[in-house]
């Protein structure tokens, strides 16, 4: 494993505290939107080093859940610590540890590339003199180097999905949130997503939880999956685990039907459809 | 020097607050900045509006003799009113524009970062204050062509560039506090009409405030656009007159834009939840 310095001030800034291992630890963490709650009650234990998947019907609470890891959400109730962290008490100290890719397609279209990452580098507080290394080291590791000045509004999908691993990963984080990695990719361009999440955590040991619709994705990638719904997690294991909860020849697509009690009962709202289709167009 | 210890002063400068706060709001200005030059129609069409105003509406109300204007002529006593209302009319589709940025993801990922959320604000701010600097350029440029006696002495024009950075920033700021009330973008759209009219119609931008029944007065005079205009009108206009003074003027806007930057931090957040 290569040691990192991601050029911040001080390297430790964004590494998880010594001799802590959960990347990932909630306790009974709740979200509430007036009487609805999106996220009930869920305890996550994460160990660092891992491939996570959360996965769940539309409305299941998986973005919620995020938006809860990544300080964006204040919990109603519950806790969470992230890379060592409370999210609540110490979010600056959590953000300086996490990288996070939303599930809309967030690069800016008016920038290049290279211009992307920059903001990022200065928002992250990287010295100067090592600014234009990292970026290029990130451009590089997903071989984005080729098209770095082009505007991002002219990169297909696969591409603007791996400017934003690089705009993740660039300041070396100890956790990566990523949203939906995949929506809207062809097999070819989420192969090369896939493979690249691999490299992330092989090459610099770090945590990546993921939420996918995809279960073929769920179970290449996923060292552990936990099933959310309506806001609960109902069950969590390994993905081989979980089959053979269900069946002898049981595949991840037949585990999710059986402990989501069938998708077409409900699955989310207008809103949850919008904004995924919003995703995908964007992609087309 | 070793490089230990010039690393170990950077790494002190940078932990320096406010080098680091202005160092992200910079980065922030200085990408919407790139956006718009690389695209500058919009630049273009925004200078279209004042245009008509100065042009159509500024003549025919010439004619009229019944507006006092002491000692300039109506055109003259409303080209800085016509300055602030371009200033207003631009800055204020910033909360739009951040909705739409919400929409594409763009402010998540500047929100997960450690950078202080004041500063992101402040960036955009700044960025405003740029758009309206090429508003100056415009309007200074049709003054002259219209014949109105600018003034040229460098403090009053550097007056001038002062008063509408702080306005485009106040008006920019103001914007994003609504877009993170109404959180969406057809809300806005309705929102934004109802709130610009009454702020340019009941100031000083078109007429003087003595005109004004007593209850609208009263209005104008809690209006951050009455003491923009106030500081233009002497500062770009020969013979102009101001009601206060400049130092009054900016400290009042100086205090407003202090007040919006703190509440748009405080909802900054709630966008995106
Ligand atoms: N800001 C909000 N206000 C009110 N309700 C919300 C808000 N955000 C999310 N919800 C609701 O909370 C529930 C969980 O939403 P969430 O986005 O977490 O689901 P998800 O599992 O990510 O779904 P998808 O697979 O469609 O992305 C949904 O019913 C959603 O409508
Ligand atoms: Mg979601």
């Amino acid at each position: 494993m290569k040691t990192y310095t991601a050029g911040i001030s001080n390297p430790d800034d964004t590494k998880m505290p010594a001799g802590y291992s959960s990347a990932i630890e909630t306790h009974e963490l709740t979200r509430k939107f007036g009487d609805f709650t999106a996220v009930d009650s869920i305890n996550l234990h994460v160990p660092s080093g891992r491939i996570f998947g959360l996965i769940g019907p539309n409305g299941a609470g998986k973005t919620t859940t995020i938006k809860m890891l990544t300080t964006l959400l204040e919990p109603t109730s519950g806790t969470a610590k992230v890379a060592g962290f409370d999210v609540h008490s110490s979010s600056k100290e959590v953000r300086k540890r996490i990288g996070y890719v939303p599930q809309m397609l967030s690069a800016d279209g008016g920038l290049t590339a290279y211009e992307n990452l920059m903001l990022s580098a200065k928002l992250y507080g990287m010295k100067r003199s090592d600014r234009k290394a990292r970026v290029e080291d990130a451009l590089n590791f997903m071989n984005l180097s080729e098209s770095s000045n082009k505007l991002v509004k002219a990169y297909s999908g696969g591409m603007i999905r791996r400017l934003e691993l690089a705009q993740a990963m660039l300041h070396m984080p100890s956790v990566l949130f990523l949203d939906e990695p995949t929506i809207g990719l062809d097999p070819v361009a989420r192969r090369v997503v896939w493979e690249r999440l691999i490299a992330l955590r092989k090459e610099y040991g770090m945590t990546i939880l993921i939420t996918t619709h995809d279960m073929e994705e769920a179970d290449r990638l996923c060292d552990e999956i936990a099933l959310m719904h309506r806001g609960k997690i109902t069950i969590s294991g390994s993905p081989a685990d979980l089959k053979t909860s269900v069946g002898t020849d049981a595949n991840l697509d037949d585990v999710f039907v059986h402990y989501s009690g069938g998708v077409i009962e409900e699955g989310g709202n207008y809103r949850d459809v919008r904004k995924t289709r919003r995703t995908a167009n964007r992609l087309a | 020097m070793s490089e230990k210890h010039a690393e170990r002063q950077t790494g002190w400068l940078s932990s320096f607050f406010l080098v680091e706060f202005f160092r992200e709001s910079l980065a922030i200005s200085e990408v919407e900045i790139k956006k718009l030059l690389r695209d500058p129609t919009e630049l273009f069409t925004r200078a279209v509006q004042p245009v008509l105003w100065l042009v159509i509406f500024g003549q025919v109300f010439s004619r009229v003799r019944g507006i006092p204007t002491g000692r300039v002529t109506y055109l003259a006593f409303l080209t800085p009113g016509i300055l602030a209302q371009s200033v207003l009319f631009s800055a204020i589709f910033y909360g739009i524009a951040v909705i739409w940025e919400r929409d594409l993801g763009i402010i998540h990922k500047l929100m997960v970062s450690p950078a202080h959320r004041t500063s992101l604000v402040l960036g955009k701010a700044v960025s405003s204050g740029f758009r309206g600097l090429v508003q100056v350029v415009i309007i200074y440029v049709l003054a002259l062509v219209m014949g109105i006696s600018l003034r040229w002495e460098p403090w009053a024009i550097g007056g001038v560039l002062l008063s509408v950075v702080l306005g485009s920033a106040i008006f920019s700021t103001f914007s994003l506090v609504i877009a993170c009330i109404v959180k969406t973008r057809e809300r806005f759209m309705g929102i934004g009409q109802i709130l610009t009219m009454p702020l340019f119609f009941a100031s000083n931008a078109i007429y003087p405030l003595e005109l004004m029944p007593p209850w609208l007065r009263w209005f104008a005079r809690f209006n951050p656009l009455t003491y923009l205009v106030d500081a233009l009108r002497s500062l770009m206009i020969q013979g102009g007159h101001s009601v206060h003074s400049f130092g009054f003027d900016l400290v009042v806007m100086v205090s407003v834009f202090i007040v919006f930057l703190l509440t748009a931090r405080r909802l900054y957040p709630t966008l995106i939840q």
